[in-house]
C-alpha cells in the first residue's frame, strides 16, 4: 500500500514543487529525481502484487493488469525526463518557449504523470473518468506551449474534440452507474469496478450495450481510434517532442485500459443474451478502421513528428483490435504489443526530436543524411523504425505474430486485411525514412549534443523481448490476461 | 390524493424541460452576453432540478450537488465568461447562425433521436427516468451541434458548458447523483477547463486577432499544401 500510495503522491507533490520552483537548472534535476521515486515506488509494488496479490484500499485497486502498466508509465516517465532536460533547456536557449513556459513545462509534466497513474490504479470508474480528463487538462497547454499558430490551432483542436469526447464518455459512465442503482443490493458502490465486476450478470444488458457505445466513443476519442483521431496528429507535431514521446507512449495506454476494463464489464451483462460479443465485434470494427486509414494516411505525410503519430494511431489500432477478438492468444498479443509498442515508439520520437534539432527543422523534404552527420541519431532512427515496422528481432514482430496467429484462429479472413496494412505501413514508413537516413547531407548540417541512453535502454529491451521473454514477465502477462479473459495462455 | 412523491417528480420533469427549452435558446441566440445569460440561467435550473429531486428522494447530499453547481454553474462560470467577453471586447458581439432553420430542425431530430435511443429502457417502473434521460441525453446532443455550428470560440465553450449541465442533469436524476468524489472531481475539471479556455481566448486571438475558429485553418494533411 505505501508503494502505491509514493508512486502516486510523488508526481503530484513534484507539480507542486517543480510550479513554484524558480531556478531552470534545478527544475531539470528535481523532475528526474521524482520522475525516479515514481519508479522505484512502482517497482516495490509490482513486486509485492508478484508476492503478495492484488493491493486494494482506499478507492484504489492493483491488480496484474494495471500493475505492468503502471510500472511501464512509471519508466517511459523515467527515461524522456532523463532526454527532456537537456532538450529543453536547448529549446528555451533558442528563444522558442519562455522561462515561464519552462514552469509550466516540468510543472505539467509530472500533473500528467499524475493523472494517468491515477487513471490506471483507481477501482471507480467516475474517478477514472476525472483523471483521464485531467490527463487532457495536462498536456493542453503543453501543446500550445511555442505558441505559434499552428501549435495554438493544435491545443485547440485537441482541447476542444477530446473534451467532447470524454463528455460523451461520462454519459456512458452516467448510464453505467444508472445500471448498477438497478442491479446491485447496495447502489453507493455502483461505480466500483470490482463490485460491478462481480455482479455483471445482473447488469441490465441493454443499458450497458447503449452505455458501451458511449464509452467507446468517449475513451476511443483518446486512444486515437479512426474517425476520432483528427487531434492526434497535430497535437504531436506542434507539441514539444518528449510530450509526444509521452503522448504516443503512455495516455494512449491508459485510454485503451479503460475500454478494455469497460469491455470487462459489457461481457459479464451481455453473456446469456443473443448477442454476446457486441463490445468485441465494435472494438475489432473500429480498431481494424483505424489500423488500415492510418497505414495508407503513413504515405502522404510530410511531417516527420506527423507520420509517425500515424504510425501510432495504427498501432492503437491492432491493439484494439486484438482486444476485440478476445480470447488468450488475442489479448496476450494485445498486452505484450501495449508493451513493445511504448517503448519503442517512446524511443522513435526521442530520436526524432534529436534529428530535427540536427536538421532544424520537422519537414521530412528537409532531414537529409542523418547517417553520416551524426551516425548515432541515423543508425537509431533506423533500428527504432525497423523496430516499429514489425522487423523479426524485435518485440513488435512476436506480438504481432501473435496477433495475426489469433486474427487467423477467429476471424481466417481479416487476416488478408492485416498482412495487407502492416505491409502498406511498412512501405510508407520506409519510403520517408531512406533518405532521412541516408539522403545527401546539406550545407552546414552540424552534430548535436544528443544523450542516447534512454534510447539505447528502450531499444536494448524491445529487442530482448524480441529474442526471448523473461519467464517471469511472460507469466505476469499471461495472469493479466487470465484476469481479462479468464483463461490461461501458458 | 395525489402522493407526494409523483408531485415532486412532475416538477422534476417540469423543469427538465425548460432546460431542454434553454438548450434550443442558446442554440440560437445570437448575441454573446445575452447567450451567457441564458447559460447562467440553464445552470440555475439544473440546480433547481437538483434541490428538488434531493427533496422528494430524501438524499440529503444531493442538497450539496446543488448548492456546488448553482455556485459554479450559475455564478462562477458565468461571471468568469462575462469577464473574459468584456476584456477581449466581445460584448456587443452579434454572431448570425449559418443556416438557423436547419440547425433548429437537427436538434428538434437530435431530441427525438435521443428519445428513440432510450426506448429500450422502457421497463416497468423505469418510465420516470426514461424521459430524464432523454431529455439530459438531447442537452448534450444540442451543445454538441452548438460546439459544431458557432465558430466563435466563446460560443462553442458554451456548447461545451451546456453538455456538461446535460451530463449532471443525467446523473441527478437518473441515479440520484454522482459519489461524492467524482462529483467533487468533475467540478474541479470542469473549473479548470474555464480556466484554460480563458487563457486560450488570448492564445488564439494573439495568433489570429479574432476568436472566429473557423480561421484557424492552417494544419491539414500537409501533403496538399505544397503542391
Amino acid at each position: 500500500m505505501t508503494a502505491l500510495l509514493v508512486t502516486l503522491i510523488a508526481p503530484a507533490v513534484g507539480a507542486v514543487v517543480l510550479a513554484l520552483l524558480r531556478s531552470l537548472a534545478l527544475a531539470g534535476w528535481v523532475n528526474l529525481a521524482v520522475s525516479t521515486v515514481s519508479l522505484g515506488a512502482a517497482g516495490a509494488l509490482a513486486w509485492s502484487v508478484a508476492l503478495h496479490g492484488e493491493v486494494v484500499g482506499l478507492g484504489l485497486r492493483v491488480d496484474d493488469f494495471n500493475v505492468y502498466l503502471v510500472v511501464l508509465t512509471a519508466f517511459v516517465a523515467l527515461t524522456t525526463a532523463i532526454f527532456s532536460r537537456p532538450y529543453m533547456r536547448h529549446v528555451c536557449e533558442r528563444g522558442m518557449t519562455s522561462e515561464g513556459g519552462m514552469r509550466v513545462y516540468h510543472a505539467m509534466y509530472q500533473a500528467f504523470m499524475f493523472t494517468m497513474l491515477l487513471a490506471l490504479t483507481t477501482d471507480n470508474l467516475g474517478v477514472l473518468w476525472v483523471a483521464v480528463e485531467g490527463a487532457t487538462l495536462a498536456t493542453v497547454l503543453l501543446v500550445s506551449l511555442y505558441r505559434t499558430p499552428e501549435a495554438v490551432e493544435a491545443a485547440w483542436k485537441y482541447f476542444i474534440l477530446c473534451g467532447v469526447g470524454i463528455a460523451l464518455a461520462l454519459f456512458g459512465t452516467v448510464l453505467t452507474y444508472f445500471a448498477a442503482q438497478h442491479a446491485m443490493a447496495d447502489p453507493a458502490n455502483g461505480l466500483t469496478w470490482s463490485m460491478l465486476y462481480r455482479q455483471a450478470g445482473s447488469l441490465h444488458p441493454v443499458v450497458m450495450s447503449i452505455a458501451f457505445v458511449f464509452l467507446l466513443v468517449g475513451y476511443g476519442t483518446k486512444v486515437g481510434l479512426v474517425p476520432m483521431h483528427q487531434w492526434l496528429p497535430d497535437a504531436h507535431s506542434e507539441g514539444p517532442t518528449p510530450m509526444s514521446a509521452v503522448l504516443s507512449g503512455l495516455l494512449l495506454n491508459v485510454a485503451l485500459y479503460a475500454l478494455v476494463r469497460l469491455k470487462m464489464l459489457v461481457d459479464g451483462s451481455l453473456a446469456g443474451t443473443q448477442s454476446p460479443h457486441l463490445a468485441g465485434h465494435l472494438l475489432m470494427g473500429f480498431g481494424l478502421v483505424s489500423f488500415l486509414v492510418a497505414a495508407l494516411f503513413l504515405h502522404r505525410q510530410r511531417d516527420i513528428k506527423r507520420m509517425f503519430s500515424y504510425s501510432s494511431i495504427e498501432h492503437m489500432g491492432l491493439m484494439t483490435f486484438g482486444f476485440g477478438i478476445g480470447g488468450p492468444l488475442a489479448t496476450f498479443g494485445a498486452l505484450l504489443h501495449m508493451l513493445v509498442h511504448s517503448l519503442t515508439k517512446s524511443a522513435i520520437f526521442v530520436t526524432v526530436g534529436h534529428a530535427t534539432h540536427i536538421a532544424g527543422t520537422q519537414s521530412i523534404d528537409h532531414i537529409r543524411g542523418l547517417i553520416r552527420t551524426q551516425p548515432v541519431v541515423g543508425w537509431s532512427l533506423l533500428i527504432a523504425v525497423a523496430a516499429i515496422a514489425g522487423f523479426p528481432p524485435f518485440g513488435v514482430f512476436t506480438s504481432e505474430f501473435l496477433l495475426l496467429s489469433a486474427t487467423m484462429q477467429a476471424q481466417p479472413w481479416l487476416t488478408l486485411a492485416l498482412v495487407t496494412g502492416l505491409a502498406v505501413a511498412f512501405a510508407g514508413l520506409f519510403r520517408h525514412l531512406q533518405p532521412m537516413v541516408y539522403g545527401g547531407v546539406p550545407e552546414g548540417q552540424k552534430p548535436v549534443s544528443a544523450n542516447m541512453v534512454p534510447i539505447a535502454v528502450h531499444l536494448g529491451l524491445v529487442l530482448w523481448l524480441g529474442l526471448a521473454i523473461p519467464g517471469y514477465l511472460a507469466h505476469w502477462l499471461d495472469r493479466a490476461t487470465q484476469l481479462i479473459t479468464g483463461s490461461h495462455l501458458l | 390524493m395525489i402522493a407526494p412523491l409523483p408531485l415532486l417528480q412532475q416538477l422534476v420533469l417540469v423543469l427538465a424541460a425548460i432546460v431542454l427549452l434553454t438548450s434550443f435558446v442558446l442554440l440560437a441566440q445570437a448575441r454573446l452576453i445575452s447567450a451567457i445569460h441564458v447559460f447562467a440561467w440553464q445552470g440555475a435550473l439544473v440546480a433547481a432540478v437538483t434541490a428538488v429531486v434531493a427533496a422528494a428522494g430524501g438524499a440529503p447530499h444531493l442538497y450539496f450537488s446543488a448548492v456546488l453547481t448553482l455556485g459554479l454553474k450559475a455564478l462562477l462560470i458565468p461571471w468568469m465568461l462575462h469577464r473574459l467577453a468584456r476584456r477581449l471586447e466581445l460584448d456587443r458581439h452579434v454572431e448570425t447562425l449559418r443556416l438557423p432553420t436547419l440547425v433548429v430542425m437537427a436538434a428538434v431530430a437530435l431530441v427525438i433521436f435521443s428519445y428513440w435511443l432510450v426506448l429500450p429502457m422502457v421497463q416497468e417502473g423505469l418510465a420516470f427516468t426514461r424521459n430524464i434521460v432523454a431529455v439530459s441525453l438531447a442537452v448534450v446532443l444540442i451543445g454538441l451541434l452548438m460546439m459544431v455550428f458557432r465558430q466563435q470560440a466563446v460560443a462553442q465553450v458554451l456548447g461545451f458548458m451546456s453538455m456538461e449541465n446535460g451530463l449532471f442533469l443525467a446523473a441527478v436524476s437518473a441515479t440520484a447523483g454522482m459519489p461524492l468524489v467524482v462529483e467533487l472531481g468533475v467540478a474541479f475539471d470542469v473549473l479548470v477547463a474555464m480556466v484554460l479556455f480563458g487563457v486560450f481566448f488570448f492564445q488564439i486571438r494573439e495568433s489570429i486577432e479574432s476568436l472566429d475558429v473557423d480561421r484557424l485553418n492552417r494544419l491539414k494533411e500537409t501533403a496538399e499544401e505544397r503542391e
